[in-house]
């Protein structure tokens, strides 16, 4: 049902006022106010102007402006005052079944991990242990606990089993004729972007305008682009503006003002409260043990200390995962996400609320670590780095473990991948698809973990930074299908799915930018 | 007499694939040590004979070594810290800015190597230097041969008595090198990235030291140092433990490190822009760059400019917190083993471009020949300096650029190529 605007609009107000109230920038509004009455240009005549204009020179408004502005980026607009909780969760029925279904098939995986190994899910460390814990919490890379019997609980390739059988029982296939001729994995009818609505969506990556990854090049005098791009990025860190920081984005980010740049628009700011909170939550970490716990230490020595870049941050992951499987203000996201975490109790505390657990339900930690590495070259304060990934985990990556409808959703991405290289690579889909090499079995794991971990880290780094500036993940399916269109011709040259595989293999030396504005802007399609 | 169709003949005394691959792609042939040879890649040992009074070889035009006779003057340690101090009081002497002091007495812009100090030569010297930072640490390494073996860490002077008895004795001591060892200051205070430590490992190529003509590689590496410890034990038997798991095999450059992993010096570039800024980052790379050629034009006086010689040195450089470098060390015999496959490639390609700039064109070396190779050759090389082009420019008459001064040349970075760029802090 459709709303009109200007009831949309107060709702999404009281919405967003019914969320800052009580929050810290509330009351630190509130004090600024107070004080400021001291001041000789606040008169009682005219009390409440002055004060309006008091903290808009001394930049509280700049920083409610950026709070205003991050809930409405992470927030869904609501469809219908009287719509369910579970229709802003994820409006289709069939979509919300399946998610359902996923995780009872996870929790029904861990639980049997714990019967099988006699762990318990959750369990109160001895004091010995926890005082060993606390000694070694910055090198727990150095423990080598044995964790041969625990297995990952499910991988990329699972998930993608799911999606793929997912079906809109209201929806007749044989009948449309759009949708008949869609040849790839992904059979529902969900609306994605075709290339003129991408070009649109995407115009600051058109060819007239500057990029970072692009124009910053040795070749290119800085003074064409680059200067003045980084002149503007001082300009709007100076300022503080969000909205301004995510504008400008879309060109890049600068390396030296990325960090600050990335934590503007996340609105991180690392209040004294915010450190209390990760040390809180360290706490909560070095006296309980859980079964993830363990899991995640398996997931970390598998992939990051594999890996080329990441190797060096081992550590640090270890402290921002461990936290944040204990963290609950991450649960807020659930009502904005189609799934719903898992629930367990410390042992022995069954159906005590405050000895209750909740595991995100992506217990696969793989993508998660590999969404932390990147962040690590940036920040290296443990606090802040967490706060970011999970500011980057409830906006973005979130929808690239869980089944939904919602256009940065990983069917969505899926979707608008295969029907992208369909529509503009026809024969060599066509031809994959004979050799049953279908293309999103080889793309699904670059999407599910956003790159990470298949680019060069300065890649990686510029293409995130538009993930941020368009507040989007449809960026990593045009990425993918702009991959292939890279490696066309060799791709049909083969004839096996391995051959595929490893002409697909390193990405390793590819340029973003120049990828996707070719694939978007100088393609003839 | 017979003329050979053009191919260079080569012998080796290093059993290496990235060497060995190389020579054969360039259709070169290999020979035995007493045939007429015109490349020879040798050992350290080899290297010491060849160019022995005893032996009188004497090498032909057509003939090019991979090391210079006397080399041990920058990469034995002692030897190397000699030479810096003696440039660095001729700077002074001469007064010349470079030579400028700071308050505390210490040179601003020639303060490169850790304190060191010579035992038992200079050991009265190095107890006046100890009392005066009595809490500091400072490690012990033998001069000579063994490379990791031998390190050790004091932070007493009980703990090396023995060289206070030596030094008391008459000058008769026999000072071979088995027993001396140099004492440095022990840098504790060194970057961490992710909370490991790491030192820099960096290719340098030098064609001719009079005029000097150097190349930095630019796919220099950091190695990561992961050590297990024990909390439980007492500081120093901790750095004790540190150094011996750490120094347990003798890699030849390895020496001093378990590996952890290795990152590029690109990623080092992309993570301290990212956190510490663009400008201190530049600032660092250009001080890099500056040490680097300081430390050859200390021993460039005292080399045997030979000009059958070329010689690819391994840079040892360690970054403390406040983002200073310091040599440690410099290598004539890089390690040619690679542990991985992107090490072998890495290697084999260092060898490669190291051969077309030392042999142009893969002919038959004449040792007559100005050392110019055109920009095209260097491959991932790029030129650190070049004294006989400074001089033309007219800029260097007298070093006048130094760190800090950079213009923040944009081609500094590291995963751009082609330009030739360092040159900021001329």
């Amino acid at each position: 049902a459709m709303l009109d605007p200007d009831r949309g609009l107060s709702l999404t107000i009281a919405r967003v006022v019914q969320r800052l109230q009580g929050s810290s920038l509330h009351s630190q509004l509130e004090r600024q106010a107070r004080v400021s009455l001291h001041k000789p240009e606040i008169k009682l005549e005219s009390l409440k102007e002055d004060i309006k204009d008091f903290l808009k020179t001394s930049g509280w408004e700049k920083k409610l402006q950026n709070a205003v502005y991050s809930e409405l980026n992470v927030f869904p607009s609501p469809c219908h005052p009287a719509a369910p909780p579970e229709h802003i969760k994820e409006p289709l029925a069939y979509m919300r079944k399946a998610q359902g279904s996923w995780e009872k098939r996870i929790l029904k995986s861990l639980n049997s991990m714990c019967t099988e190994l006699n762990i318990p899910l959750a369990q109160k460390r001895p004091a010995n242990e926890q005082k060993e814990l606390l000694n070694k919490w910055n090198e727990m890379g150095t423990d080598e606990p044995d964790l041969s019997l625990f297995r990952p609980v499910y991988a990329p390739k699972d998930f993608l089993e799911v999606l793929m059988n997912l079906r809109n029982p209201n929806y007749e296939n044989g009948e449309q004729p759009s949708f008949r001729n869609h040849l790839g994995l992904i059979q529902v009818p969900l609306k994605v972007k075709d290339i003129p609505e991408l070009k649109e969506a995407f115009s600051e990556l058109g060819l007239n305008i500057g990029q970072l990854g692009i124009d910053d090049s040795a070749q290119v005098p800085p003074e064409f682009f680059e200067n003045e791009h980084v002149r503007v990025g001082q300009k709007v860190l100076a300022e503080q503006d969000s909205a301004a920081a995510q504008q400008y984005v879309r060109q890049g980010c600068p390396t030296a003002l990325r960090a600050d740049l990335w934590a503007l628009i996340l609105n991180i700011s690392n209040q004294p409260e915010d450190i209390l909170y990760y040390e809180q939550l360290k706490s909560n970490v070095i006296q309980h043990n859980l079964l993830v716990d363990s899991l995640i230490y398996k997931d970390v020595k598998l992939t990051a200390s594999n890996d080329d870049y990441y190797f060096v941050f081992e550590d640090y992951l270890y402290q921002v995962l461990l936290c944040f499987s204990r963290d609950t203000s991450v649960l807020e996201h659930f009502t904005y996400s189609s799934a719903t975490p898992p629930k367990s109790y410390i042992q022995g505390k069954l159906g005590m609320e405050e000895y209750a657990v909740y595991y995100p339900p992506n217990v696969n930690y793989n993508s998660f670590i590999l969404s932390v590495a990147p962040l690590c070259f940036l920040y290296h304060e443990p606090s802040k780095l967490y706060q970011i990934f999970r500011e980057m985990y409830v906006r973005f990556f979130f929808r690239l473990h869980s089944i939904s409808s919602h256009p940065s959703g990983i069917v969505s991405l899926c979707l608008l991948f295969e029907t992208l290289l369909q529509t503009h690579l026809p024969q060599l889909f066509y031809h994959l698809r004979e050799i049953g090499a279908q293309p999103l079995r080889i793309s699904f794991k670059w999407m599910v973990r956003a790159f990470s971990g298949y680019l060069a880290t300065d890649q990686l780094l510029l293409l995130w930074d538009r993930i941020l500036g368009y507040n989007s993940l449809e960026i990593l399916a045009v990425l993918a299908a702009a991959v292939f269109a890279f490696r066309a011709v060799n791709l049909m040259e083969v004839t096996s799915l391995a051959a595929a595989e490893a002409v697909l293999a390193d990405l390793s030396t590819l340029k973003v930018m120049p990828l996707l504005q070719i694939f978007l802007f100088a393609t003839v399609t | 007499f017979r003329i050979m169709a053009g191919k260079v003949k080569w012998v080796t005394d290093i059993e290496k694939s990235v060497l060995i691959n190389n020579f054969e792609k360039r259709g070169w042939i290999q020979v035995a040590e007493n045939e007429d040879w015109n490349f020879y890649w040798m050992s350290v040992q080899t290297i010491r004979n060849v160019f022995s009074v005893e032996t009188g070889y004497r090498l032909s035009d057509d003939q090019i070594v991979n090391h210079f006779p006397n080399h041990y003057e920058l990469t034995r340690k002692d030897l190397m810290v000699k030479n810096i101090k003696r440039y660095r009081k001729e700077l002074e002497k001469e007064g010349s800015p470079l030579a400028e002091k700071d308050e505390n007495g210490k040179y601003i812009y020639l303060d490169f190597v850790p304190v060191t100090f010579m035992l038992p030569a200079d050991y009265n010297l190095f107890v006046e230097e100890f009392r005066k930072n009595p809490s500091s640490t400072w490690i012990m390494k033998p001069c000579g041969k063994a490379q990791g073996k031998g390190i050790f860490l004091i932070n007493k002077l009980s703990q090396i008595k023995k060289w206070s008895r030596d030094s008391k004795t008459s000058s008769f001591v026999s000072q071979s090198s088995k027993e001396a060892y140099v004492i440095s200051l022990y840098i504790n205070n060194p970057l961490l990235i992710g909370g490991k430590k790491f030192d820099l490992r960096l290719y340098v190529l030098v064609s001719t030291y009079r005029p000097l003509r150097c190349y930095m590689y630019k796919l220099g590496f950091c190695r990561f140092c992961t050590v297990k410890y024990t909390p439980s034990t007492s500081e120093l038997d901790n750095m004790f433990v540190h150094l011996t798991n750490v120094a347990i095999q003798k890699h030849g450059d390895d020496y001093n490190h378990i590996h952890g992993g290795k990152w590029t010096v690109s990623n080092l570039r992309l993570y301290l822009e990212s956190t510490r800024g663009k400008e201190v980052t530049n600032k660092l790379f250009d001080e890099i760059h500056w040490i680097i050629v300081q430390s050859l034009k200390a021993v460039a006086p005292v080399i045997n400019n030979d000009k059958h010689c070329f010689e690819c040195y391994g840079y040892d450089i360690i970054i403390d917190d406040k983002l200073k470098p310091w040599l440690i060390e410099v290598n004539a015999s890089p390690s040619l083993t690679s542990s991985t496959a992107n090490d072998r490639i890495l290697k084999y390609n260092l060898i490669n471009d190291t051969l077309n700039i030392a042999v142009p064109n893969g002919e038959i070396p004449d040792c007559k020949w100005n050392k110019s190779p055109p920009k095209e050759v260097l491959g991932n090389y790029e030129v650190l300096y070049d004294e006989e082009m400074a001089q033309s420019d007219g800029t260097d008459r007298d070093l006048r650029g130094r760190p800090g001064q950079s213009t923040g040349v944009k081609g500094s970075r590291a995963r751009d190529s082609g330009k030739p760029v360092l040159t900021t802090w001329k």
